[in-house]
Parts: C-alpha cells; structure tokens; sequence
C-alpha cells in the first residue's frame, strides 16, 4: 500500500469504519511505515481527546417538561406558535382539558424500551463475568474448539471467529443467561479490555435491531444478522466495538 | 374529538415519549453545539421536537435518534440561515481524498506531542467552537454523540463518502486550531 492511500484510509480506521480487508492492508502497511504510524497517532490521540474531554451539553432540566407540556397541544394540529404555549396565554380550555386528560392517562412516563433493558442486562452480565474472575468456560483461542463446546447446551449454533489477527483476540467461551435464556457468549480481549460477545437468536417479528449505547461507562454495540442478535459490550470505546462489529460481519458473510 | 380517537391520539404521544424522548440530550447537545449558545438550544429543540412529533406517525424503524437528530439538525440550519446567514454560508471541500496529513497547517513543529497530552477541555471545546458549521457537526456527531458515519449521513443528509471527506478536513483544522490555541495566540480565527 502507498502512503498516499493509506493516509486517505486513517479517518475511517480510526472511526472503526473500514472493512476487514482495509484493516488489514492499513495495518501492514503502518508495521511498516513510521510516517503513516505517526500520522495515524496523532489522529488517534486527536480523537480520544475530542471524545474524553469535549462538553456533551445536557439538555436544561426543564426542557423535557416545556416539551411535554406542549404535545398534547401540538397532537390536535392546532399549528399555534410555540411561544404561546409556554407564555401560558394561549392555552385555551380544550388544550387545558386534553392536558388534564393526558396527565391523569399517567402517560409519557419516559418508561425504557426493551432494548435499554437488554442493554442493562448486557452490562449486568458483563459485569458479573469481570467480578468473579470467570469469563471462559472453555479456553481457547481456536474457533473451531469453542463452537462445538457449546453443542448439547444451547438450541442453536451460535457462530465463532478468531479474530487474534485483526487486533481481536478469541480468548473462549461460556454458557450465559440473557433475554430469558441460556446464551452463548463469546469473549475476546483487545489490547487491555475484555469484551463479551453475546449471541442470541433474534425472536420472530422483531425487525433486525441494531444501535449503540453508553452506560456506567462501558460501550456497548448490538446488531443482527442472519436471525442471531448479537450484542457486544467492553469499556473499551464504541469505536472498538464498531470495528469488532465489522470483522465479525465480514467473517460472517465470507463463511 | 371521538373516544377511539382520542385513545389513538394518546398511544401515539406515549409512544413518541418513549422512543423519542429520551433522546433530548442528545438533540441538545447537538443543538448546542451547532448554535453555540443555550437560549438558542433551547428553543431550537423545543421546536425540533414539535416538528418530530407531527412527522412522528410517518417514523418505522428502531432507532429513533438519528431519525430526530435530522429535525434537530434541520431546525438549527433553517434558525442558522436566517439569523447567522454567513456562518452557513462556508463552502467546504467535499473532495473525497478522506485524509491527508492531519498535521499540515499546524503551526506547531510538533502537532504530536501537543495531541498526545491534550486534556484541556476548555481548550478542545474553544477549538471545535472554531470550527465552520459544517466540519462542526460531523465531529460533534462523532465524536461526541458516537454515531456511525451511516447515522451521520442520515442526519447530515450528506453521501457517506462526503462524511469522512469532512470528518478527515475538519479533524485537520481542529489541529490546527489546538496547536494556534496551545501555543498562546489564537488570533486570525
């Protein structure tokens, strides 16, 4: 690779967003090559600044109240300029009443959705598995000694890949309890971080959910794909977790 | 209004608090961060999520927060065109060459050593303030929010290639800015 297309790559490698294949070209190339390396830190070092230390501006206290006051209002249609609403004066008695009615409904609860639940649970699990010192059931780093330890434990068959090349190092596997059901959880280590890799048949009906979240400080990355969920977690950044989601993928995809 | 459709009427803003409302900080740090001022925040999301309530029945989908990030980041654009006209007004360089040399036009000799022990936030919020709209908010949506650069493209209405064009330009001038900012002078910007 020349530098010149390996600098136009570091943006994306550094967001967790090149394919494997690129990975893999950028990171011989960089072994190789103290410039690009140098360049390669320094947008690195640029990018976990920006993340660690730019204010994330939380939104007032009252902001979510003025909001929810005013939908009702906004539900009729009634297309009334904002400020009326907050000032007070245009709040008529038809929007009182509908107001009174949403209220006394004991709506807009701000209630979790399933996803934040299985969200908390990913990060109770992986906690649980960090505190006992008991991340592995079987120990191994080769895919095909973990994926047939699970036969006979689960009902399905979760796939396995040894990601040690592309940075992801397959340390084993264990049987785990998620979503009201015995789970395969795959656990690799990068650099210093332990990341848990739930895998979890997705329930029919459910359209392919995938998104990121933040919580207590740990990251954590869930997709679908081909009917399993799969859902990573690690206090390692969501960048990471982003990249472990595209080796896994692509190994997917290319099995 | 009859019972039946009254009761749809409420499903329907329990639904909206459920998925999208938990998203305000987001929306708001967005806001923020795009208007650089709380009052102006604050009002631009008020109004983003009246807009996002009515378009709210047209909504499929799981993930919700791109989805309102996009009328946030509408909103502000529209606030941005008429009150601050110039500040939209940047053009940028879209070329898709992605990278580059992220330490060019610093004007430190060592741009390395200055980001390898950046941990001053006054000092990284000043820079990322500097920066035009446009570089701004794919960083702030990176790098703070965390969304991919397929999120980012939905909420920025920009190809994905174009995306990373900006993210590498704006992460460029962002060292250039820090190193100015680090070396005592921030004169010129």
């Amino acid at each position: 690779m020349e530098c010149k297309h390996a600098l136009a790559l570091l943006t994306a490698h550094v967001d967790g967003e090149l394919d494997a294949h690129d990975v893999h070209a950028l990171d011989d190339h960089l072994r190789d090559c103290a410039d690009c390396r140098g360049q390669h830190a320094a947008l690195q070092s640029l990018r976990s600044a920006v993340s660690a230390h730019a204010t994330r501006h939380r939104a007032p206290e009252d902001l979510a109240d003025r909001i929810t006051e005013a939908l009702p209002a906004a539900a009729t249609g009634s297309g009334r300029p904002l400020g009326r609403f907050w000032s007070g004066a245009g709040v008529g008695a038809a929007a009182t009443a509908a107001l009174a009615i949403v209220l006394g409904w004991g709506i807009l609860s701000l209630q979790p959705s399933p996803d934040d639940l299985l969200a908390d649970e990913v990060i109770a699990n992986h906690v649980r598995s960090l505190q006992g010192g008991h991340t592995v059931d079987v120990t191994s780093s080769d895919q095909h000694t973990v994926k047939p330890w699970f036969n006979g434990k689960l009902d399905y068959a979760a796939p396995v890949h040894d990601l040690t090349a592309q940075g992801f190092a397959l340390e084993g596997g264990r049987l785990d309890y998620f979503a009201h059901r015995p789970v395969a959880a795959l656990v690799y280590r990068h650099r210093l971080h332990t990341i848990n890799l739930f895998v979890v048949p997705s329930k029919p009906g459910r359209a392919a959910p995938a998104g990121t979240f933040h919580r207590q400080g740990f990251a954590i990355e869930h997709w679908t794909q081909d009917g399993m969920e799969f859902w990573a977690v690690s206090d390692a950044d969501a960048a990471t977790l982003g990249q472990l989601r595209t080796l896994f993928t692509a190994q997917n995809t290319a099995r | 209004m009859p019972l039946s459709e009254q009761l749809s009427s409420q499903r329907n803003t329990q639904r909206f608090g459920e998925v999208v409302l938990p998203h305000l900080d987001s929306a708001y740090n967005l806001a923020r961060w795009l208007t650089r001022n709380d009052h102006d925040a604050h009002d631009i999301v008020q109004d983003a999520y009246l807009r996002a309530f009515r378009s709210f029945a047209g909504f499929r989908g799981d993930n919700a927060r791109p989805w309102l990030l996009a009328i946030v980041r509408n909103t502000c654009f529209t606030w941005l065109k008429r009150h601050r006209r110039a500040e939209v007004e940047v053009p940028y360089d879209d070329e898709l060459h992605g990278g580059g040399n992220v330490c060019e036009g610093a004007s430190d000799p060592n741009p390395e050593a200055i980001l390898s022990r950046l941990d001053d936030a006054r000092i990284i919020n000043e820079a990322l303030q500097q920066l035009p709209v446009g570089y701004r908010e794919v960083v702030v949506l990176r790098d703070i929010e965390e969304l991919s650069y397929k999120e980012i493209a939905q909420v920025a209405d920009l190809p994905i290639g174009t995306v990373m064009s900006r993210l590498a330009r704006g992460r460029k001038l962002l060292v250039k800015h820090l190193t100015q900012l680090r070396n005592g002078g921030s004169h010129g910007m």
